[in-house]
């Protein structure tokens, strides 16, 4: 029990893969435009972490040490293509709109990030779980950051207007400068919020 | 297929539709190398190269291997695989034959296989239908563009290394920042060449 809390904490604030590691940023800012979009592909990473870390977790004994970047990228592909398979059938119009970069989930540093450096030395069950948290982590920064564009570039949120007819669209925050002018806010105020504390026997990064 | 002049996706791609400033690919790298202006030119150079060869080798893999056997589906594991190669290839030769430029840009090579660009490029090229002369330009001009953008990046790092930086904002978040107004910057190419 205690192991879970530990990976809890861990994936949602100590070590958040976005603010504190700094990984994924690539594939997590190009669908922040919308709520939606970015709560699918949270979802998605979720889905394509837990999992890749159980297997990799399940096959540890088995994989020669010196190959097994390569079997990482290939189960993280297998459930990559999983993922984009199932969003073509049953959600065409969001596979349109992420476009390429469901793909590009398997160049997301976080999964073999967490495949190399927990699901290698810890047992399934608890690999599961982190990649679960890891992935969650990820997508509470996805969507805070998704929140304030879309609130602010469209006046809406989830596609519903919520802002009155007065408001004027902050054209700049739904373009590209918008994202990056937030993930840099988001990671000043965390690091103000969460200040790096000595950990004693936290999960390592 | 869709009818652009290949020179204009190759001028799109360094200057409106850039990498970094548009499509967000290749940040980890663009974020952790950026503190050296020669290391970065040398890794752009690898960029580049890798990215102008691979748009094309995947093109030939995806229209003359997997859609004739219909497994369009497994596009994902085979690009990674040809990228991987290839960059194991390139750097085997350049160890044998150039030795010098295997001291200024071999580190670097390995860490291009897992860069978003290379991927996101070959992605693009297959979602908006390019042809190969297309893609090939393509692919260069996400190279340039990429390296215009990391050097530009290094220059301005260098020179904010004395100045007062609040305490949360430091390394990572900064970088953001600088990235943003850089992106502003681009954005004021917008009304030369689009392509989607």
């Amino acid at each position: 029990m205690n192991e879970i809390i530990r990976v809890f904490k861990a994936g949602i604030y100590k070590d958040n893969p976005v603010f504190r590691q700094i990984l994924g940023i690539c594939s997590s800012l190009a669908v922040t435009n919308f709520l939606a979009n970015s709560f699918v592909m949270g979802v998605g990473l979720m889905f394509v972490t837990a999992f890749s870390s159980l297997t990799v977790s399940v096959i540890r004994q088995f994989t020669p040490k010196h190959i097994r970047m390569m079997v990482q990228t290939l189960i993280i592909s297998a459930y990559v293509i999983i993922l984009d398979i199932f969003l073509k059938a049953y959600f065409p119009a969001m596979s349109k709109n992420l476009g390429p970069y469901v793909g590009l989930i398997i160049t997301n540093c976080i999964i073999m990030g967490r495949a190399e450096a927990f699901a290698q030395n810890n047992k399934p069950f608890i690999s599961f779980f982190d990649g679960l948290i890891m992935g969650l982590g990820y997508t509470l920064v996805l969507m805070s950051v998704a929140f304030v564009r879309e609130l602010l570039g469209f006046g809406s949120l989830f596609g519903i207007q919520v802002l009155g007819e007065n408001w004027v669209n902050w054209t700049l925050m739904i373009m590209p400068p918008g994202a990056f002018f937030m993930i840099g806010i988001v990671i000043w105020v965390t690091s103000k919020w969460f200040p790096k504390e000595e950990e004693k026997g936290g999960a390592k990064a | 297929m869709i009818e652009i002049n290949p020179l204009v996706i190759f001028f799109a791609s360094i200057f409106t539709n850039n990498m970094i400033m548009s499509n967000f690919l290749g940040m980890c790298s663009f974020i952790a190398v950026s503190s050296e202006i020669k290391t970065s030119l040398s890794l752009g150079q690898a960029v580049t190269f890798v990215l102008a060869t691979t748009s094309v080798l995947n093109y030939l893999v995806y229209y003359l291997i997997l859609v004739p056997l219909g497994l369009e589906y497994m596009r994902f594991i085979v690009f990674i695989i040809v990228i991987a190669a290839f960059v194991q290839l390139v750097e085997m030769i350049i160890e044998r034959y150039f030795e010098t430029l295997y001291y200024s840009l071999g580190i670097f090579l390995p860490l291009i296989t897992v860069n978003c660009a290379i991927l996101g490029v070959s992605l693009f090229m297959i979602i908006r239908e390019y042809d190969l002369i297309q893609s090939f330009m393509f692919g260069l001009g996400s190279g340039i563009g990429w390296t215009l953008a990391i050097v530009a990046m290094a220059g301005i790092r260098k020179k904010i290394t004395g100045a007062k930086i609040p305490k949360g904002l430091e390394g990572a978040g900064i970088t953001l920042i600088i990235t943003g107004i850089m992106a502003l910057a681009f954005l004021g190419f917008s009304g030369i060449v689009q392509i989607q």
